[in-house]
């Protein structure tokens, strides 16, 4: 696949995989938001997925991959509960620190791409065909 | 006039608005990577460029006619993308290139009646 020389469905439908990676991402986030933990170490943390462009030479297009997913955002928050089941010895827990309106603001913007990706496809699919159908 | 074939112009012009396709398409799957560049073709060079390459039978690639787009505000991640600038442009080119196939389909028809002898 790596060796072919990218076509516009390709393109688009790659970038609709990378978005449907950032989708999911942020679903683990929003599941885990406020997910409590022993230890600072073991608490959950937020997860991003890094976009890093891949231009194909041959066709001059350019399309889009997920190069890694990475621990992003804040430290989980320390705090006080001793009757947790799952304190520790000082009577502490760790709160995972999702920015659950970061993480919905992405979401929204995710799937605007998405659609846009999707849309792309469609009218290069319509003129595709009507090429086809030339001369008849 | 450079190009006296049975089609025109309408020939390099659908390879041209076939190749921007491709570009814009590349812009809109780039909207969200930090640092990506926006192009765009201009059109008048890359019409040439296709036309002279389809008579001297080299190779129609549009690459000499790509430009980096100008974004009306700078983003902070380096990515000059900006959908509703791109999705414009996709959409004019998406209905110029339809335009472009009913010219070429009209050509196609009236050649095909004056042979027929209708």
């Amino acid at each position: 696949m790596a060796d072919q020389p990218l076509t516009i469905f390709q393109v688009a439908g790659r970038a609709m995989s990378a978005q449907l990676v950032r989708m999911n991402t942020t679903a683990s986030n929003l599941a885990n938001a406020g997910s409590v933990a022993t230890s600072a170490d073991t608490a959950y943390r937020t997860i991003k997925p890094v976009f890093r462009t891949q231009f194909d030479k041959a066709t001059g297009l350019a399309t889009v991959n997920v190069e890694s997913i990475v621990q992003a955002g804040e430290t989980p928050n320390k705090r006080y509960d001793p009757s947790h089941p799952l304190a520790d010895k000082d009577g502490n827990v760790w709160e995972s620190a999702v920015d659950e309106t970061r993480e919905l603001v992405d979401m929204m913007e995710t799937a605007r791409s998405y659609q846009n990706n999707v849309e792309v496809m469609q009218t290069a699919k319509s003129l595709i065909l009507d090429t086809l159908k030339m001369g008849r | 006039m450079p190009n006296e074939g049975l089609f025109g112009v309408h020939g390099a012009a659908l390879e041209v608005r076939s190749q921007r396709m491709g570009v814009l398409a590349s812009n809109i799957a780039n909207a969200s990577t930090p640092g990506f560049k926006a192009q765009d073709v201009d059109f008048h060079t890359a019409l040439a460029a296709v036309e002279n390459a389809t008579n001297t039978g080299g190779d129609v690639s549009i690459k000499g006619a790509l430009q980096y787009r100008v974004p009306s505000q700078p983003s902070l991640d380096g990515n000059t993308v900006e959908l509703s600038t791109e999705q414009t442009a996709f959409a004019e080119n998406a209905v110029a290139y339809q335009t472009t196939l009913s010219f070429l389909n009209g050509r196609i028809g009236q050649i095909t009646r004056a042979l027929k002898g209708e």
